[in-house]
């Protein structure tokens, strides 16, 4: 009886997947489907170019932990979509996208608008699957939301050819729900082994100078709350990636900073001296290791990963547990506990190792030098963390003005912070702060962007006008394409090739000529002002342009392939001499 | 990047016998520059699932990153390393030699019954040879052949399972 086109069957399976919002664009191959969206109760948010679909997606889901979806025509649509994708490939974040896709028949014939996305995608991609038969779409949507948030967080690729989606079939609601996904090739192991948790909760506990290195593992799990359980039960320092900005608060004591290339003295330092190096769903990127041999190389390794392949990929491993984060902390800080019974005494050591740590942080903070003559992009950011009290949504765009952001934002809480970390994609932030509003429209959120990569995206003012967004996007204007000026004043004699932005759009124009509100700071003291009126506006986006000092750098640096304590300091105004702590 | 080659594994894999299956193996070779030496691919006693076997090359580390990343894809089922196991390892062989003179088709006889290999097509002035046996069989055949002058040749790439007597490949 309940018979359905492939474009009904589609729009039913999402609201029945619990989709609220997908964000997407229109064309030839998939008017059936927005014939049918147009009466469902999915709001479909109309971007300005697919690129913005995908991030929009993505940042909805890292900011709800939901599966993102996004929506495209096939051909140019698919391949606008790719740079999206793989920001969420590379980052595991779970995003559903679908495309369309020519009919079965003409596939292969270099149809109008044919683009292998499946090929095309299948390395940005968790899984993808291209629907040949009507009877197979439900499965395959259903599979598809199953693999996008299951294990390892992923992207799905949904290729949907305009025949299959015109054609009828039987649908039942109660069917769809209560079918069970069977991949007999995919088994993703959640529990820890028990015996390795054992091991590794008495390395923690019989440890002198232990560190906690967090990644975005933790907040796809959710695991934060048991990090910083785990830290405080033992006194140990924690650091974390970019990616985990916000899995402990800043201001928390036990907090060392996101280390790295652009990270902490206080968290390189402790991973340099280590003894202990407890690892928790991150994976050893290069930009967080610096020279892998002298990574935690006086340090026993635990390394707890849900997907086996990242355990040992990069850094050998003493202890590796494959596991859901927070499953397997549970279960670790049990063992702690009654570990800790055993061998109370050694609490002491490990808390004047945490001192040492906070001692660290204390000589050598994130710093650069103050200035009421121009404007400090690092100023900005401190003053917006200040207005919003550190509880804003905060996305980044790549670049000096991301690491600024990870630096200098005194971030509260963990699905807070939404950055490129992995792919590094310039016109993220903006995108991702539609997308973030979309899902939290009450929040604040504010893209820290460059005036390099705001302009990537910035059709998508038209978007966030149309649907009343009020997201802030601060542009940190140094007229230049800062990080890689940066790179070739450090490495290529100042030999500034192609980085100075000599054109430029007047921002606020642009904002206005879209219907947004435009601003501007040229000193230091409109700083304030400008972002207090930005904050007031609640109906529509604002673009503040800031016009900073233009060759400012972002220190701490590691020098690619030195060593993280390697790393160049920021000049501090009081030289103190770094004492050997412990 | 030339990376140097190290101990040959055989690793064999179940995998769905689906479109996109086997793109996504490959394409895990390229993209993290492994290198495969060979790949075969067939049916199995189970129509939804095709068996490979791949000879690959490099260190520990290399392969054990391998074995896991195969091990993540979606559509394969089973993973297992043969290298060093008790078992079966067979590469088929077909060559075409010529043998334009007398003396090349006795050559090419004795060989092929030292080998065991079959004579299976015959022309004016070429033999085509089939042989079955492992790697270093073949390989000691082609290189006694090659004076008589390889027209053509092609192989299989190894296919391997484990002996019977030590329970099954994939259990
Ligand atoms: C799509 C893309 N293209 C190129 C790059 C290389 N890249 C990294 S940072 C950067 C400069 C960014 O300039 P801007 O957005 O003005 O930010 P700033 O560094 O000045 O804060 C570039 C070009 C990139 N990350 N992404």
């Amino acid at each position: 009886m309940p018979k359905m086109s492939g474009a009904e069957i589609f729009v039913r399976a999402l609201e029945l997947e619990g989709v609220k919002h997908i964000f997407g664009y229109p064309g030839g191959a998939v008017l059936d489907i927005y014939d049918k969206l147009k009466f469902s109760d999915i709001d479909h948010i109309l971007v300005r170019h697919e690129q913005a679909a995908a991030m929009a997606a993505d940042a909805y889901a890292r900011v709800t932990g939901k599966v993102g979806v996004c929506l495209a025509t096939s051909g140019p649509g698919a391949t606008n979509l790719v740079t999206g994708l793989a920001v969420a490939h590379m980052d595991s974040i779970p995003v559903v996208a679908f495309t369309g896709q020519v009919p079965t028949y003409m596939i292969g014939n270099d149809a109008f608008q044919e683009v292998d996305t499946t090929g095309i995608t299948r390395p940005i991609s968790k899984y993808n699957f291209l629907v040949k038969k009507i009877d197979e779409l439900a499965d395959t949507i259903k599979k598809a939301f199953y693999l996008a948030r299951s294990g390892r967080p992923g992207v799905v690729v949904v290729d949907l050819p305009k025949d299959v989606i015109r054609e009828i079939t039987e649908f039942f609601d109660k069917e769809y729900k209560n079918k069970k996904v069977e991949i007999r090739g995919y088994k993703p192991n959640l529990k820890g082994h028990i015996g390795q948790i054992k091991k590794a909760a008495k390395e923690l506990v019989l440890s002198a100078k232990p560190v906690l290195y967090v990644g975005g593992g933790v907040i796809a799990s959710e695991a934060w709350d048991e990090v910083r359980e785990l830290s405080e039960l033992l006194n140990i320092p924690v650091t974390t990636t970019l990616m985990a900005l916000g899995a402990i608060p800043y201001d928390h004591p036990n907090y060392l900073y996101m280390l790295g290339m652009h990270g902490s003295y206080a968290a390189n330092m402790a991973i340099t001296e280590c003894d202990l190096l407890f690892a928790v769903g991150a994976r050893f990127d290069d930009r967080v290791t610096g020279k892998l041999e002298e990574f935690a190389p006086y340090a026993t390794v635990v390394h707890i990963d849900v997907d086996p392949a990242e355990i040992g990929k990069n850094k050998k491993v003493d202890i590796p547990i494959v596991g859901d984060a927070k499953l397997v902390l549970r279960e670790l800080i049990k063992e702690v506990k009654k570990l800790l019974k055993k061998y109370p005494e050694t609490q002491e050591i490990r808390k004047k190792w945490l001192k040492a740590t906070q001692r660290w942080k204390e000589m050598y903070p994130f710093y650069y030098e103050p200035s009421d003559r121009v404007i400090k992009p690092q100023y900005v950011v401190e003053k917006l963390s200040e207005l919003t009290n550190g509880e804003a949504i905060i996305t980044t765009e790549v670049g000096q003005n991301q690491m600024w952001a990870a630096q200098f934002y005194r971030l509260k809480k963990p699905r807070h912070f939404l950055s490129s970390g992995g792919l590094g994609a310039m016109g993220y932030g903006f995108p991702a702060a539609i997308g973030a509003q979309v899902a939290k429209p009450e929040a604040t959120v504010i893209d820290i962007a460059g005036d390099g990569s705001i302009q990537m995206n910035i059709q998508e003012l038209a978007t966030a006008v149309q649907y009343n967004l009020p997201v802030k996007i601060a542009i940190l204007n140094n007229g230049f394409l800062g990080m890689v000026r940066q790179w070739q004043g450090m490495f290529y004699d100042k030999n500034y090739s192609n980085v100075c932005l000599s054109v430029q759009p007047d921002f606020v124009k642009l904002a206005e000529s879209y219907g947004a509100v435009g601003l501007r700071a040229e000193k230091p003291e409109e700083v304030e002002e400008v972002i207090k009126e930005a904050l007031s506006i609640k109906d529509k986006p604002v673009v503040m342009d800031f016009i900073c000092d233009r060759e400012e750098d972002v220190l701490p640096f590691v020098p690619p392939g030195m060593a993280l304590k390697d790393m160049v300091l920021p000049k501090y105004k009081k030289k103190k001499a770094i004492k050997k702590v412990v | 990047m030339e990376k140097a080659c190290y101990k040959k594994h055989i690793i064999t894999v179940l995998v769905e016998n689906k479109p996109g299956a086997l793109a996504r193996i490959v394409e895990l070779f390229t993209a993290r520059g492994y290198n495969i030496e060979s790949l075969n691919v067939g049916e199995t006693e189970d129509k939804t699932l095709s068996r490979l076997t791949l000879v690959v090359c490099g260190d520990e580390k290399v392969i054990e990153q391998i074995v896991k990343q195969l091990r993540k894809l979606i559509d394969v089922v089973k993973v297992r390393d043969l290298t060093g196991k008790p078992c079966l390892d067979r590469e088929l062989l077909i060559v075409r030699v010529n043998v334009d003179t007398k003396d090349k088709k006795d050559e090419a006889k004795r060989l092929s019954e030292i080998f065991g290999a079959q004579i299976v097509d015959v022309s004016h002035d070429e033999y085509t040879l089939e042989l079955t046996g492992d790697e270093a069989q073949l390989d000691a055949f082609i290189e006694l052949i090659k004076p008589l002058g390889i027209v053509e040749m092609a192989r299989t790439g190894r296919v391997a399972m484990l002996r019977s007597l030590y329970g099954k490949t994939f259990d």
